[in-house]
């Protein structure tokens, strides 16, 4: 074992139960790791010390005590900056927040406090969630440890970074079309978006209420179950929040895949998807078949229209969502003199990135009167046949597969200046979020640049333990142990 | 006006008197320090999200009810989008398609004759802060050198009742306002308070030559917030817009500001395209399911109308008019309704409570409860007038006395001294005395005249100092005169 900053959670809780080691001492290991990695990789908008500290002295006391409130005692975990915390920073990474603190925390954040996490700090993220590269983000782009030529993924791109190198031992993301998955699949570690409901949204800065859902990173399958058992459960502030027991998640973890039925996406295996990718994916289908799966074709002929339903449905609330963003109770407020609408515009247009912009005028347009019904009441319908498609396959099959990413890491700059390249990035992944189910991204291995590849695993509505249980098969198939170049502090900076 | 048709539908809105607001457990305080009753969701602050308020939604559902209307069982809510600075979200969220409830109907009586008002939609929203526009004279946004904001008022539950276009005068109108003040106050869902804002209206009014089928253009006039401003306001667009037509114009569609100071309406000139407020259904929040159960129960719940209570106190023996007073005032009603319940006559009662109770409180700026009567006495008052024991100007005075603190009627009248003589004894020697006093008079009557008769009635009341029951009195003088 080398550094601490490298270990699992669960590996870090045992370590911290058994008294090898502390709580400050995990910190001071991510830390130091965060010292090295971030003149490279910009992961973190904001590094809490004083906070994280204070956290980490507080859960070193409850073990000394033996008080033991879970698995997340005394653990770093990285926040991505678009949930609220008191007190500290929370920009969405946008100018329109730039100093914003926000006086509340979101109800992810309580429930880590209260399971005695040590939250480290806030990290990039596409403005608004709104990308998959975290290149769109005001205060600079994060770069993925594999190659930093590449792009980490996004709109989470800053947590998939921090759990990839170990300058947090998991950390937080919110997927909204595949914010989690995308760029977990990316940058090499497991990421996963919980059912529709299942995890509060409140205090999530919102890009598309009907989609947006908090999940784990982890650099284990077991790890990201230990951090949904606490940041899952009804919460009385989220109307859309699911109001009964939350699945065992980790019930089957070991149970293997014998006599599972388990269908391959047949959409996402051919056009649009890169060769090594769809090898890749067909070789883990064939082990997981070897381990007593029933492998089998499934179909969702529906999706091929979901991309496009997506970039309808998202920026039509997104354009609602971002009204409230106009300098006069809170943020940036332009220094232009006029008139209140004035202020209001000149504060939007100067606060706003160029996607921001591009989304909010695509929805504006959108449910605009003339064109509802032609846009988004159309998406609105599309939508309910990506549901049903689902439904109908989870009528044949257990679980779906399928690549998480048509290709693995792209290049900083190469899609940016192309929109519609850079939505395709989020096929696999958007209709999940259409349809409110789980799913989740296992690395399963790198392709010919050295750079992850991810598989993932669908599941119907609150079917998470299924889905952890092939989660964890592929994992073991897998055995991906490799690590990014940087995700070791003895690294050089080039 | 003639030749023309006007043709009025009203939006009232209702501010709910709920404990907290509707998406958010903050204090319902409009009236606190600015900015007191505030909290992440009604500031709108990153990240917060709503969650309706199960007593609103039930107070929406009494006023549903109370209207006629159907209750959906799942109704949905809209986001209203448009930029405003006390609307924190820049979205207000509203109703659309399947509002709570729909398709009902409200009786008004106007001037003596019932009429029928149709109601489109009865629908939850939330109300919007209040912006106090300082400097530039107009009390507007646009010419104003700054503007303060208090969101205390944000997110407070307004319902909105739309009615068909029914009505056909400012009259109906008013009248259609009033009602539906009278019962959402005796729902016990908002104060009601016209002055106060917690009610307020928009109508929209157009005309069209008297027996055309298709309607004129209409305008929407809003800031109409007292029953005499409806009144008003819509007299005044009517002629507006016949006048306008009759002179070869067009009646614009448009939004239209009401000011009382002057007596007119004007433009708002609200641009064509903010006009698309971007519905579409709250992606936060849930449909609202109402249960059978639940619409039961609430039914069950609900309290007394004022037209049932009107049409009671009808039956308990007064006049329309009077029923309608007593209904209105809350503390009358109360006073009546126990004063009848222990056996006093209605009509009676009805008839002292409206006339001097309202006057000695209204003389002496003394609210009814201040005082001190209650309703035994108002039934031993109305006893002693019916048993001839009192007079009706005696018994005036000892209402006055009881209401000043005095004692009850019986001991004020024996204080006073006020109780009327019945005795036959008493008022036979005085009637033999005034009759020898007034041979003229005496010999009038027996020779066919009857108007000597009341003079003589007064003889004899002066003789007993007011005390006598003039029935007897009367029917005494007339034996002996032979009348
Ligand atoms: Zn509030």
């Amino acid at each position: 074992m080398g550094d601490l900053a490298d270990l699992t959670i669960l590996d870090a809780g045992d370590g911290l139960r058994a008294g090898d080691f502390s709580s400050a001492d995990l910190l001071e290991a991510v830390t130091r790791r965060a010292a090295v990695t971030e003149a490279h990789l910009h992961a973190y908008l904001t590094l809490d010390h004083e906070g994280a500290a204070q956290a980490a002295e507080a859960a070193d006391a409850s073990f000394a005590k033996g008080e033991d409130r879970g698995l997340l005692q005394g653990i770093p975990i990285a926040l991505k900056d678009n949930m609220c915390t008191r007190g500290i920073e929370t920009t969405a990474s946008s100018r329109i927040l730039d100093g914003w603190k926000p006086p509340y925390d979101a109800t992810v954040v309580t429930r880590l406090r209260e399971a005695g996490a040590v939250i480290t700090g806030k990290t990039n993220l596409d403005e608004f969630a709104m990308g998959s590269s975290t290149e769109n983000s005001a205060y600079g782009p994060t770069r993925n440890p594999w190659n930093t030529d590449k792009v980490p993924g996004g709109s989470s791109g800053g947590s998939a970074v921090t759990t990839a190198v170990g300058s947090a031992f998991g950390s937080l993301g919110s997927d909204t079309g595949g914010s989690v998955r995308q760029p977990a699949a990316l940058t090499g570690v497991v990421g996963m978006k919980p059912t529709y409901g299942i995890v509060s949204r409140y205090g999530l800065i919102a890009f598309a209420s009907s989609l947006d859902q908090i999940g784990p990173f982890s650099r284990s399958v077991a790890d990201s179950v230990a951090m949904l058992d606490v940041i899952s459960g009804f919460d009385p502030r989220d109307a859309t929040s699911i109001n009964a027991p939350v699945p065992n998640f980790g019930g089957s973890l070991d149970r293997g895949v014998a006599g599972l039925k388990i269908g391959v996406v047949t959409e996402f295996m051919g056009e649009g998807i890169d060769p090594h990718v769809i090898t890749a994916t067909r070789a883990m289908a064939d082990r997981l078949a070897g381990a007593g799966a029933e492998v089998v074709e499934a179909t969702l002929p529906s999706v091929e229209y979901a991309l496009s339903a997506y970039y309808l449905i998202a920026p039509a609330e997104c354009s609602s969502n971002l009204a409230r963003f106009d300098g006069i109770r809170f943020g940036h407020r332009t220094q232009v003199e006029g008139t209140t609408e004035e202020m209001m515009a000149h504060t939007r247009a100067e606060g706003f990135g160029p996607e921001v912009i591009r989304r909010i005028l695509l929805g504006t347009y959108a449910l605009s009167a003339g064109y509802y019904d032609a846009f988004y009441g159309q998406a609105q319908k599309v939508r309910t046949l990506v549901r049903n498609d689902f439904t109908a396959a989870y009528g044949h099959v257990d679980v779906l597969i399928s690549p998480t990413t048509p290709t693995t890491a792209f290049s900083v700059g190469e899609k940016a200046a192309d929109p519609i390249a850079m939505y395709y990035s989020d096929l696999c992944t958007i209709p999940s979020n259409l349809a409110g189910d789980p799913a989740i991204s296992v690395p399963i291995g790198l392709d010919d640049a050295g750079l992850p590849v991810g598989f993932q695993v669908m599941a119907p509505s609150l079917g998470e333990e299924v889905m952890y249980q092939v989660a964890a098969e592929v994992e073991r198939l897998a055995g991906f142990t490799e690590r990014a170049l940087l995700a070791t502090s003895t690294v050089v900076a080039p | 006006m003639s030749g023309w048709e006007a043709v009025i539908g009203i939006e009232t809105h209702v501010e709910l008197s709920t404990h907290s607001k509707m998406f958010c457990s903050c204090a319902v305080d409009v009236a606190g320090p600015p900015n007191s009753a505030c909290c992440p969701v009604c500031l709108a602050l990153p990240g917060a999200l709503p969650v309706p308020n199960e007593k609103a939604i039930e107070g929406i559902i009494k006023i549903g009810l109370a209207l006629e209307c159907t209750i959906n069982e799942s109704s949905l809510f809209y986001r209203k989008n448009y930029f405003y600075p006390d609307l924190p979200k820049n979205y207000q969220i509203s109703q659309y398609t399947f509002p709570v409830c729909e398709g009902g109907k409200l009786d008004i009586d106007v001037d003596g004759t019932t009429m029928t008002v149709g109601i489109t939609r009865v629908h939850m929203e939330e109300d919007t802060g209040k912006s106090t526009h300082i400097g530039g004279g107009g009390g507007r946004i646009h010419d104003a050198d700054h503007t303060l904001l208090d969101f205390n008022r944000a997110g407070v539950p307004l319902v909105e009742i739309v009615t068909e276009p029914d009505i056909r005068s400012a009259a109906e109108a008013r009248a259609y306002g009033a009602e539906i003040q009278r019962i959402v106050f005796a729902l016990g869902v908002s104060d009601a308070k016209l002055e106060a804002g917690s009610m307020r209206f928009d109508v929209n009014v157009s005309v069209r030559p008297v027996g055309d089928e298709v309607l004129g253009t209409r305008t929407e006039t809003k800031n109409v917030n007292s029953l005499r401003a409806v009144q008003r306001a819509i007299e005044y667009e009517i002629d507006r817009q016949i006048n306008v037509l009759e002179t070869g114009g067009k009646v614009i569609q448009e939004t239209r500001h009401w000011n009382e100071d002057t007596g007119v309406t004007i433009s708002m000139r609200i641009k064509e395209e903010s006009e698309d407020y971007r519905y579409f259904q709250d992606p936060d929040l849930l449909p609202l399911e109402t249960s059978a159960e639940w619409r039961e129960e609430i039914r069950r719940g609900l309290p007394e109308l004022p037209a049932a209570r009107r049409a009671r106190f009808i039956d308990a023996g007064t006049d329309a008019v009077t029923a309608g007073l007593l209904v209105d005032d809350s503390d009358l009603s109360t006073l009546f309704e126990d004063a009848v319940a222990s056996g006093a006559s209605g009509r009676a009662v009805g008839i002292w409570l409206t006339g001097e109770v309202v006057a000695y409180s209204r003389r002496t700026g003394t609210p009814i409860p201040d005082t001190s009567l209650t309703a035994p006495h108002l039934g031993e008052l109305t006893g002693m007038v019916d048993e001839g024991k009192l007079s009706f100007s005696a018994a005036k005075e000892v209402l006055i006395a009881v209401m000043d603190g005095e004692g009850t009627p019986g001991d004020v009248a024996e204080a006073k001294d006020l109780f009327q003589v019945s005795d036959s004894g008493a008022i036979e020697s005085a009637v033999e005395s005034v009759l020898a006093e007034n041979p003229d008079a005496v010999n009038k009557i027996r020779s066919g005249e009857t108007k000597p008769l009341g003079f003589l009635v007064g003889q004899v009341m002066r003789q007993m100092g007011g005390r006598a029951d003039p029935k007897v009195v009367h029917s005494l003088l007339r034996k002996r005169t032979g009348a």
